[in-house]
């Protein structure tokens, strides 16, 4: 995993509440076996029309936000499914951090697990970001994940939070599994230690 | 002091507390499909790494299977075909335990977790799905994981969590007739919206849900993630374990006899302390459908579409209006009435035996009306055969409706069963999102016996007028 230590990128407004992990990726794009190559499907049935051709309408297909790094959306952004495609696509597409008032629960987590920052504020401060966003090419924010604050294009500085180890793996782009493997002698005295009427999935 | 359910399975599965109050959490049962896998077994390979607890995992296709009597002789969707290919390379790479898709016990992987008694009460259940939640029905806490943990799950057999809160929503009173299962959660999501339960489990409780056979269980707590909670639970009881005993892999004699004695400490005690507290009142549920493309657009049978000019918010004004023109509805609109083009009985939410029992009560000496293409699609194999043995196969048939093999089907679009742009469904399954079905289809949630009621007359319709 990538370290997320600070990003200066454009940020894209996507005002719309409730974008589910369908419309982040349709389930029809979820038959790869990789991880690489979602981003073309990314927002599809936004960002294309049914002839296929691009929606020039759609925010992230106009010139001056096609390089967009920083995504601000609406509330409970990523409900829906639990497919990894999602956090995928925005990567393949070049999002590194998405601001909403709110997140689904197992979206906001795996976008850790990828490189992403999430980032939860008030529905306030995040119509503040949107009205930034909606600058275009000035739309410039800067996050610095270490110090926790985000830096409007007028300079002015907002301070989020962020869970103190998940921003430690993402500082310094940690390996979950290695850092649970440290546990191994825990695990092993706690399954010795399970009743014995536990019954094992054998002979399926 | 007084802990919840969701407390006591949380507390017995902790393996390592960390200064910030990072656990390490102990995860007992693990379901793996082929769409959410290949990425993870790839990273276990890459590292080097083994799966920790075969004998804890089981996996099976279901997301991308097609359902007709053909697909023994191969599957022609290349990319389909190649995630199934490689789920069964995995499994036999890594030893794990695997039911194929020629099996009479294949089926949609929360379908056969609880029918097989792999999913028992007390137990932390996770799969790379968010449907997972069903398994909650059971008194286990389950949830759905994305694929970085699938591959944590199979190096650790644990996950790395911070406890959610406590909710809970309790329906109270008797369900009155021609109300299922499907109307209660639909209900609850209807009223405490797709964000309601976001940081939360929910724990069901009240006399509603207790009345409920495990198919009905398993039905509200599939759809707590459509409520935003990634789990949902219901304090196990003797319908749990009438449910349990002499399932294959249930715990045997003596073994059995532990576990309930231990399950019986589970419930919530008396005293036990909520973040959130949602009341219902049974009684007052009629048959739900939605209308929108958000499981929360869901109104009584009797209801009619929202007009967005009544909305004074601008964004939400503008997502009605989004709502209203892909479903094909205009402001006002009656639900009753509307002319659907496809039925589809089916998915992780309403495919169990009791299910089709239901939809079959109602299509029994009834035809499918002309012009709609009903499809049944029973949750597992066994749930097939045993359809087949108790004569609800021959009703559903001589309706008109098409009887399928197990699999997620026309839940989700990602196998050929899928509807055509402008389609309007009738559904038993869990999300109305656009394209969710099929680019362009329109999908109407609602219960088996409504959708039956709508395939017979072709139209939405209130099911208490048939029965």
């Amino acid at each position: 995993m990538d370290k997320f230590e600070t990003l200066t990128a454009i940020a894209a407004p996507l005002n719309i509440a409730n974008v589910d992990t369908d419309k982040i990726i349709p389930a029809r794009f979820l038959k790869t076996i990789k991880r690489s190559g979602l981003g073309v499907h990314l927002f599809d049935s936004l960002r294309y029309l049914p002839d296929g051709t691009e929606n020039p309408g759609f925010v992230l297909n106009q010139p001056k936000y096609r390089k967009a790094e920083i995504l601000v959306a609406g509330e409970n952004f990523g409900c829906g499914s639990s497919r990894e495609h999602a956090p995928w696509a925005l990567l393949d597409f070049g999002l590194r951090c998405v601001i909403a008032p709110s997140f689904a629960d197992i979206f906001f987590n795996n976008c850790f697990k990828n490189g992403i920052l999430p980032i939860a504020l008030p529905a306030e401060i995040c119509a503040q970001l949107m009205e930034d966003a909606a600058l275009g090419t000035n739309a410039r924010l800067t996050i610095d994940l270490a110090a926790q604050t985000i830096t409007r294009p007028d300079g002015r500085s907002i301070s989020f939070d962020v869970d103190p180890f998940r921003k430690h793996c993402l500082l310094n782009g940690l390996d979950d599994i290695g850092l649970t493997l440290e546990h191994a002698p825990a695990i092993d005295r706690y399954e010795a230690a399970r009743p014995a009427w536990t019954p094992a999935i054998a002979g399926v | 002091m007084a802990r919840t359910l969701f407390d006591k399975i949380w507390d017995a599965h902790v393996v390592d507390r960390m200064a910030d109050g990072t656990c390490v959490l102990y995860i007992d049962r693990h379901l793996v499909h082929e769409v959410t896998s290949p990425q993870a077994f790839e990273g276990l390979r890459l590292a080097g790494r083994k799966l920790r607890r075969t004998d804890a995992t089981i996996a099976v296709v279901d997301h991308n299977i097609p359902t007709d009597a053909d697909r023994a002789q191969g599957i022609n969707e290349p990319e389909s075909k190649l995630q199934i290919e490689t789920l069964e390379a995995n499994v036999a790479a890594f030893g794990v335990p695997y039911i194929p898709v020629n099996d009479a016990r294949q089926g949609i992987v929360h379908v056969i977790g609880p029918e097989q008694g792999i999913s028992l009460p007390g137990m932390t259940i996770v799969c790379g799905d968010s449907h997972t939640s069903t398994h909650g029905a059971m008194g286990a806490l389950a949830f759905g994981i994305g694929t970085s943990e699938v591959e944590h799950v199979m190096a650790t057999q644990t996950l790395l969590q911070k406890p959610a809160k406590n909710m809970l929503v309790r329906v109270d009173g008797q369900l009155p007739a021609g109300c299922t299962a499907k109307d209660i959660i639909l209900a609850i999501i209807g009223k405490i919206g797709t964000a309601g339960g976001n940081g939360h489990v929910i724990e069901y409780a009240g006399e509603a849900i207790a009345a409920l056979d495990m198919a009905g269980r398993m039905t509200v707590c599939n759809m707590s993630i459509e409520a935003g909670a990634r789990a949902g639970l219901i304090a196990p009881d003797e319908t749990t374990f009438a449910y349990i005993k002499g399932r294959p892999f249930a715990p045997k004699g003596a073994d059995f006899d532990a576990a309930v004695a231990y399950w019986k400490t589970l419930p919530s005690d008396a005293g036990a302390v909520y973040d959130k507290v949602v009341v219902l009142d049974a009684a007052g549920i009629v048959p739900q459908v939605s209308w929108g493309t958000s499981p929360e657009a869901v109104l009584p049978i009797s209801g009619a579409v929202p007009d967005p000019a009544a909305e004074p918010d601008e964004a939400k004004r503008a997502q009605l209006q989004q709502m209203l023109t892909y479903m094909g509805l205009a402001p006002g609109q009656k639900l009753a009435g509307l002319p659907v083009d496809v039925v589809f009985i089916g998915s992780c939410t309403n495919s169990r035996i009791e299910d089709l029992r239901a939809a079959a009560a109602v299509a029994a000496g009834r035809r499918v009306a002309p012009g709609v293409r009903a499809l049944v699609v029973p949750g597992s194999g066994l749930v097939k055969a045993q359809a087949e043995r108790e004569g609800i196969a021959d009703i559903l048939i001589a309706a008109g409706f098409e009887w399928r093999e197990a699999g997620c089907s026309m839940c989700l679009g990602m196998n050929p069963d899928k509807l055509t742009p402008g389609q309007r469904c009738a559904s038993t399954s869990n999300r109305n999102f656009e394209g969710r079905q099929g680019p362009g289809g329109r999908t109407h949630l609602l219960s088996p016996a409504m959708a039956a009621a709508a395939a017979v007359t072709g139209t939405l319709v209130d099911v208490r007028e048939l029965v």
